[in-house]
């Protein structure tokens, strides 16, 4: 695999501004145009209002989502994958995701309890090409193995996606039904997947080299950067582009759509060269 | 873009609820240094904002301008024991996009520093508090700010938006805004909660009115002792609402009034002054 050696470094940065620079502005609205997300949710009934308030807010904003359940719900609807196991479940997810894609070329595995900002990752991967491999996320590392957290939301290009789907036949390499000795979390066992086909976990940043996924909510981090940087709270917590929070509460989800889509200062413009727009037709924001 | 200053507040409506915090290690030495941005200058006990404070990304042009036109002095009610746990979040966000600020306490403290108002603490001080702070800022402050603005130190404004609204009338006006609610006074009164703002007449018959004594200290009860006051004095009680009539004055959190249902039988439908409108709303106060 010649890709192999373009791939082995450990963080994909949002594009800067020089790079956009460099696109004519009708380059750059095709590209904008081009990128479309597939979100794929994984739901349980347990986590019922965290599932009602994902489809109510940031999942929206997905070009399409698929909602993938452990078990059939009467509350909503989604496809029901009717399996306990969150390995097994996780592959068929991706499977099905793969499947009926159509054109869509990036990938967002995302939990309920994860608050997503979509064209901020559309902003990240804006000049990466989906026809080559990509996982990212907020990156971990178990021992020798560095894997995308589960809970800061794990992002895959179709390439990557379609190594993994390939990989998945292979019951040495990537079985489905691991034995308890050996059972890994999904996430790690998602990586070693990968691994096989030559993909390996990227931490997304933005340009500063901040990450971008976040396993945490925004309160714990403000909390921490309140505790460690007292004088510059916020250059302390967070980045600006910031694509992911995770265990925030249904209702504080609510707050966050408010905060990021809606409340605005007056006179204060960003200028942004770039717009993504919700999908046609779209109930949106 | 996403701009993470908006979110630091509801942090402390969340976390800080004791008077004394137990503070880290970098937040002790963080003030023993006295460490504060160069761009604020002391007069006295008050703090001036010599920089409208810019984002790196930001075009604020036209914020600038109305920093410069629409000039409004915050004062802040706090209190001895709230100096750690709230006002001094409040100095370190909102407030240094006021022109002025100053910090009201019972007791002055040079370091922080706060006006000591000679009272006591306590529910019963505060319209003492507040005639008094009314008072102080007038003599020592009347001609540097047009409009001014009373707030509480787990308040949160935008004090652009306040600008952007204020730039339709003029501070000749005898006028002030707020959380407009109806009983016991002919016009209503504006909520103390949710802050209010005064034009420089309206202060200037605030402070007349104590002289002539036909304002007097009738009752603790700030906003509704104020309120009656100023109708006495011939101040007008004007309307905040946007052009879609949702309120910009909000008394409670935003996830309150985002998520929350109010019972038809809480005190709040009797007196807000408006019909409830449950939406989301344009600007946040």
């Amino acid at each position: 695999m010649t890709e192999e050696d373009h791939h082995h470094h450990h963080h994909v940065k949002a594009p800067s501004k020089e790079e956009l620079r460099s696109l004519s502005d009708t380059e750059m609205q095709k590209l904008s145009k081009q990128i479309e997300v597939y979100c794929v949710i994984m739901v349980q009934p347990k986590l019922l209002t965290h599932w009602a308030a994902a489809l109510d807010t940031w999942s929206k904003h997905c070009d399409k989502s698929g909602v993938y359940t452990s078990e059939n719900s009467k509350a909503f609807d989604a496809i029901d994958l009717n399996e306990k196991d969150n390995w097994t479940r996780l592959r068929k997810a991706l499977k099905h995701a793969f499947d009926n894609a159509g054109d869509l070329r990036w990938f967002f595995v995302a939990q309920p309890t994860t608050f997503a900002i979509i064209e901020n990752l559309k902003y990240l991967l804006l000049t990466k090409d989906p026809s080559e491999p990509f996982y990212l996320g907020k990156l971990m590392k178990s021992g020798e193995l560095e894997y995308v957290a589960y809970d800061g939301g794990i992002v895959l290009s179709y390439e990557a996606l379609k190594r993994l789907v390939h990989v998945f036949e292979d019951k040495d390499k990537c079985p489905e039904h691991v034995g308890a000795l050996w059972r890994l979390n999904e996430d790690k066992q998602l990586a070693m997947c990968l691994k096989y086909t030559g993909v390996f976990a990227e931490n997304g940043e933005d340009i500063h080299g901040k990450g971008v996924f976040n396993s945490q909510s925004i309160y714990t981090l403000i909390k921490d950067s309140m505790n460690n940087n007292p004088t510059n709270v916020l250059e302390g917590c967070c980045s600006d582009m910031a694509v992911t929070f995770n265990g925030m509460s249904p209702n504080q989800m609510q707050v966050m759509m408010f905060g990021v889509y809606r409340l605005r200062p007056f006179g204060h413009d960003f200028h942004d060269v770039l717009a993504f727009y919700p999908p046609e037709g779209s109930d949106n924001d | 873009m996403v701009g993470a200053c908006s979110f630091y507040f509801f942090l402390y409506n969340v976390w800080f609820e004791r008077s004394y915090p137990m503070l880290s290690e970098a937040q002790e030495k963080a003030i023993t240094e006295k460490k504060r941005p160069t761009n604020r200058k002391e007069e006295g006990a008050a703090l001036l904002n010599l920089l409208h404070p810019q984002h790196a990304d930001e075009d604020n042009r036209v914020a600038d301008e109305l920093y410069r036109k629409v000039r409004i002095l915050c004062w802040v009610m706090t209190g001895p024991y709230n100096l750690q746990s709230k006002a001094r979040h409040v100095k370190a966000t909102w407030s240094r996009h006021c022109n002025m600020v100053v910090f009201m306490s019972s007791v002055k403290d040079p370091d922080f520093p706060t006006v000591g108002l000679g009272t006591k603490e306590g529910r019963d001080q505060l319209y003492w508090k507040t005639i008094r702070a009314f008072h102080y800022v007038y003599e020592h402050h009347a001609d540097e700010a047009d409009w001014f603005l009373k707030a509480d130190d787990d308040t949160y404004v935008v004090v652009d938006n306040l600008r952007w609204f204020l730039s339709n009338y003029t501070p000749e006006l005898p006028i002030y805004f707020g959380k407009r609610f109806k009983p016991y006074a002919k016009q209503g009164y504006m909520s103390g909660g949710a802050g209010y703002v005064l034009s420089k007449e309206a202060l200037k018959r605030f402070v007349e009115g104590f002289r002539i004594k036909v304002c007097t200290h009738t009752t603790p009860i700030e906003d509704l002792a104020l309120g009656q006051c100023l109708e006495k004095m011939g101040v007008l009680a004007g309307d905040s609402r946007d052009t879609l009539h949702r309120e910009t004055f909000h008394p409670f959190v935003p996830e309150h009034h985002l998520t929350g249902k109010f019972s038809k039988s809480l005190w709040y439908w009797n007196y807000c002054y408006y019909p409830i409108v449950e939406a989301s709303q344009v600007f946040y106060l």
